[in-house]
């Protein structure tokens, strides 16, 4: 207990008691308890959207242990993400059984495609236990071959984000093929039911609402007890310069190895809890656009903490489902112009930004 | 139905003099199998009448409207003006009540092989030669007849053959035993795709000398045909690996010898092939339409090169030496890029036309067209390298560049304006990204999307070329060229480029430094 504990001090601690609670009492007693009508009920909407920026916040703290820590920026996060989400995709797609628009126990692009039976791809995918390994193992699985080659051929700086990069787009491409067996250009969508439960219900986003905010926080918690450790303190030192921690015989390939596959395992999962909330997942996640935009989520919280991770994510999240709805055809505007002011003006995000101002702020009082 | 056809034109054919009512009112209001005879006896009376009736129906100018007897009478109508389509004579006024013709998707075609068909018989040299190539593709059995008259006639050596071939083609279908042996060996002499389909369903034929006699053809066209595949195939690497030069020389300086990642690469290709098509549209209806390349080419580097000195000076300068920063804040310029362009020109894309001297292509081999528009893009890509070299190599400017970027300190020692090389560099960088985008609008879609589809394969050839490399990117270029198009010729597009990303992203994990090299380009062999 004592090593959990002194995670955060007592400001830290109360703050995650606050959010916990918001997010395991307040959210479900407003949006289930009260009445739609009230001014306090909170609509499936928001439900929806403040879950999907969950997803998004286990992802940027992900991207931030790998880059913001260890130096490593992969443009593969968003290849990690997809792969969760089609592993969790495949068992929404079974679930769905005879209820399809054909009514066969195929999936519906299957039938469509004229498949008289499921690829192998599709084994044990009825089974919820499978589908759970395979959003660990499918993401955690090509990390870790991808950055064992990588790492040991000391690929690194830009040219690793230029080959993930290149890996993501392949896989893009080939999951863009109906031949592939993920359902195309259209990927899975109308989802019925999860364990049974139907999948639209107000409790049932509910629960999967909370369950992403309890892999949030555990994610939070992972990360700063990782970043606090022993582990956590050599990646830093990789980050800040890594021929010196090889000099001092730390085997450099092993923690960026460790610290790649993990991010990737952590994004996995974010794409498994993304898809039932969302109800659609399409190789366009795959797209190497979305995977620099992760990126942009930490940099503008702040590279280097896992509270500026999650900040980031919210805002630039925020911002765009704000633009998208009022004034769509600026959110590009807006998101291209973040991306230059952040790089520019403020390496250190939000937090950093944050941070400065509490130094001057109190420098000045006293 | 076929032999009905036949003893159709057999019975036409001797009244060739006036055009034939009959058949005309039966083009006009008669069932579908009534229409398409009608079309085979018009075409055997080769009357130039028949030319415009024929003419009319494709252009769909053909009315018929109720005569005082309370038969049908088919008029074309042009405009204000209609004529009897029996007689040719005037009628004014223009009756009011006229019904349209319309002709279905099978009539057209049987239409545009008839209307082709008679040009055979044309005393033009180009509109016959046009003709040929036409009916080579494909023509009706019911021409044969019209095939033969004009195989008859025909002196032009440059045609007799292409038509003896039509004529062949038609027998094989139709024509009795002999005619069809006779038929299968003027095809062996061929090389036309066209002949080996043919050849092939002849090859199981039940008539066992039929089969022989294709079989033993089939084996020489096919021979032949495999060289023209193998002059096609290095062809089209050629074209891709030129393409792939042209989108990834301006990279192999920004990144390649100043070491920006330039996302916004790809979208500085993207406004020079929306400066080609500003002066394209400034060109539009203008007698000089034909040469606006010549002015697009120079405004594309200038536009393209003005936007990037511009980028240097406001943002990349200030991230030297911090190359993810640099990613990060070039990949917003893009955003930002993209969408003012669709702003300003709309999300759709837009039509850039080729001049003349593009259209078309050559024939080269046995069934092989190489595209002007792909031999000028080669063209292009090895006159912009050249360019390049000279500037590089012969230029106090090149000298500058290539000092700054070996040893910046040094450069700046000796008086070298190190600020403004860069500026410079990165401007020259841009420049030929938009020369790519003006080649690229001649080819392809040209949309605000356009860049983002080749920002991945740039660095894929800069990065497998060796960074740093010129050479290495031209070589980078042409061997991924030839790989993509080989692939492709057995998996499909898809699967070859996957096979493709995944080939370099093993190769620059085996090799970092990229391909050119000695060793590195045995381990490619």
């Amino acid at each position: 207990m004592g090593t959990f504990s002194r995670l955060y001090g007592a400001t830290g601690w109360l703050a995650l008691g606050i959010a916990a609670l918001v997010i395991f009492v307040l959210f479900p007693v407003l949006s289930l308890a009260v009445p739609p009508d009230s001014a306090f009920h909170v609509s499936s909407y928001w439900v929806t959207l403040l879950g999907k920026i969950m997803c998004y916040a286990i992802v940027a703290l992900a991207m931030d242990l790998i880059w913001g820590y260890c130096g490593i920026l992969s443009l593969g996060q968003g290849l990690f993400f997809a792969l969760g989400g089609y592993a969790m995709g495949m068992y929404l797609m079974r679930q769905i059984g005879g209820e399809g628009q054909y009514q066969s126990d195929l999936p519906d692009f299957m039938v469509f495609l004229d498949w008289k039976e499921l690829p192998w791809t599709w084994w044990m995918s009825d089974q919820f236990w499978w589908a759970m390994i395979l959003v660990v193992a499918a993401p955690g699985l090509l990390a870790f071959v991808f950055g064992y080659f990588a790492f040991r051929s000391r690929v690194k700086g830009v040219y690793f984000s230029i080959i993930t990069q290149a890996l993501t787009f392949a896989a893009m491409l080939l999951f863009f093929r109906n031949a592939t067996g993920f359902g195309g250009n259209n990927g899975f969508t109308d989802f019925k039911r999860i364990l049974g439960f139907t999948i639209a219900t107000p409790e049932t986003r509910m629960a999967l609402f909370a369950i992403t905010g309890a892999a949030l926080i555990g994610t939070l918690l992972l990360g700063r007890w990782i970043v606090t450790s022993k582990f956590g303190r050599v990646l830093a030192a990789i980050r800040d310069a890594e021929s010196r921690v090889a000099s001092c015989g730390y085997d450099t390939v092993h923690y960026k190895l460790a610290a790649f596959t993990l991010s990737a395992v952590l994004c996995g999962i974010a794409g498994a809890l993304y898809v039932p909330q969302v109800g659609i997942i399409n190789p366009g996640e795959m797209s190497p656009a979305n995977s620099i935009e992760i990126a942009i989520w930490v940099a503008v919280g702040g590279r280097g903490t896992l509270v500026g991770a999650i900040a980031g994510a919210g805002i630039v999240n925020g911002a765009k489902s704000f633009f998208t709805q009022a004034f769509p055809e600026f959110w590009l505007y807006f998101l291209g112009l973040l991306f230059i002011l952040v790089t520019l003006f403020l390496p250190q995000g939000v937090v950093g930004l944050a941070r400065k101002l509490r130094r001057r702020w109190s420098g000045g009082a006293a | 139905m076929k032999k009905l056809l036949l003893a159709l034109l057999l019975t036409f054919a001797g009244t060739a003099a006036a055009i034939d009512k009959a058949a005309v009112e039966k083009l006009a209001t008669g069932d579908a199998d009534q229409r398409s005879a009608a079309i085979s006896a018009l075409v055997a009376e080769a009357d130039p009448r028949a030319v415009e009736v024929l003419g009319a129906l494709a252009e769909g100018e053909m009315q018929t409207v109720a005569g005082k007897d309370g038969a049908q009478r088919v008029l074309i109508v042009k405009g204000e003006e209609a004529v009897d389509a029996v007689t040719g004579e005037k009628i004014t006024p223009l009756p009011e009540e006229r019904e349209d013709l319309i002709a279905n998707n099978r009539l057209r075609g049987q239409v545009e092989g008839a209307l082709a068909a008679l040009k055979l018989l044309s005393p033009d040299r180009a509109a016959r030669l046009k003709a040929v190539k036409q009916l080579a593709a494909g023509a009706d059995e019911a021409l044969l007849p019209l095939v033969q008259k004009a195989l008859a006639r025909e002196t032009d050596a440059g045609i007799k053959p292409a038509l003896e071939l039509i004529a062949a083609s038609l027998e094989m279908k139709s024509g009795s035993k002999e005619a069809r042996i006779a038929a299968i060996q003027r095809l062996a002499t061929s090389s036309s795709p066209n002949s080996r389909t043919l050849l092939a369903a002849a090859a199981s034929d039940p008539d066992a000398d039929i089969k022989y006699e294709a079989q033993k053809a089939l084996r020489e066209v096919q021979g032949r045909l495999a060289w023209g595949e193998r002059a096609g195939l290095l062809f089209a690497g050629v074209s891709l690996g030129s393409i792939l030069l042209l989108a990834a020389l301006g990279l192999a300086i920004t990144y390649g010898l100043m070491g920006v990642i330039n996302m916004a690469h790809g979208e500085l290709i993207m406004i020079g092939a929306y400066t080609t098509y500003a002066v394209q549209v400034a060109f539009r209806g203008s007698a000089w339409f034909d040469w606006y390349l010549l002015l697009a080419v120079p405004s594309s580097f200038a536009v393209s090169a003005a936007v990037g000195m511009a980028l240097e000076r406001s943002v990349v300068r200030w991230l030297y030496g911090r190359p993810l920063e640099t990613l990060l804040a070039t990949w917003g310029i893009s955003l930002i890029l993209i969408q003012s362009v669709r702003t300003l020109y709309g999300a759709q894309n837009v039509q850039v036309e080729n001049p003349a001297f593009m259209s078309g292509g050559i024939e080269a081999f046995a069934g092989v067209v190489l595209p002007w528009s792909r031999i000028s893009i080669i063209a292009f890509a090895a006159l912009v390298l050249l360019g390049m070299w000279l500037l590089l190599t012969r230029t106090r400017l090149g000298l500058y560049v290539r000092g700054v970027t070996q040893n910046r300190e040094m450069a700046a020692c000796v008086g070298v304006p190190t600020g403004r090389v860069d500026a410079w560099a990165f401007g020259l960088g841009s420049g030929l990204a938009g020369l790519a985008g003006c080649a690229l609008s001649q080819i392809g879609n040209v949309g605000p999307d356009l860049g983002q589809g080749y920002i991945v394969d740039s660095f894929m050839v800069v990065v497998f070329g060796g960074v740093g490399q010129l050479a290495g990117t031209v070589y980078a270029a042409l061997v991924l060229g030839f790989a993509n198009k080989l692939l492709e010729s057995w998996s499909g597009a898809v699967i070859a480029k996957i096979v493709v990303l995944v080939f370099i992203i093993i190769f620059i994990q085996r090799r970092p430094q990229g391909m050119f090299a000695l060793r590195g380009r045995s381990v490619e062999a």
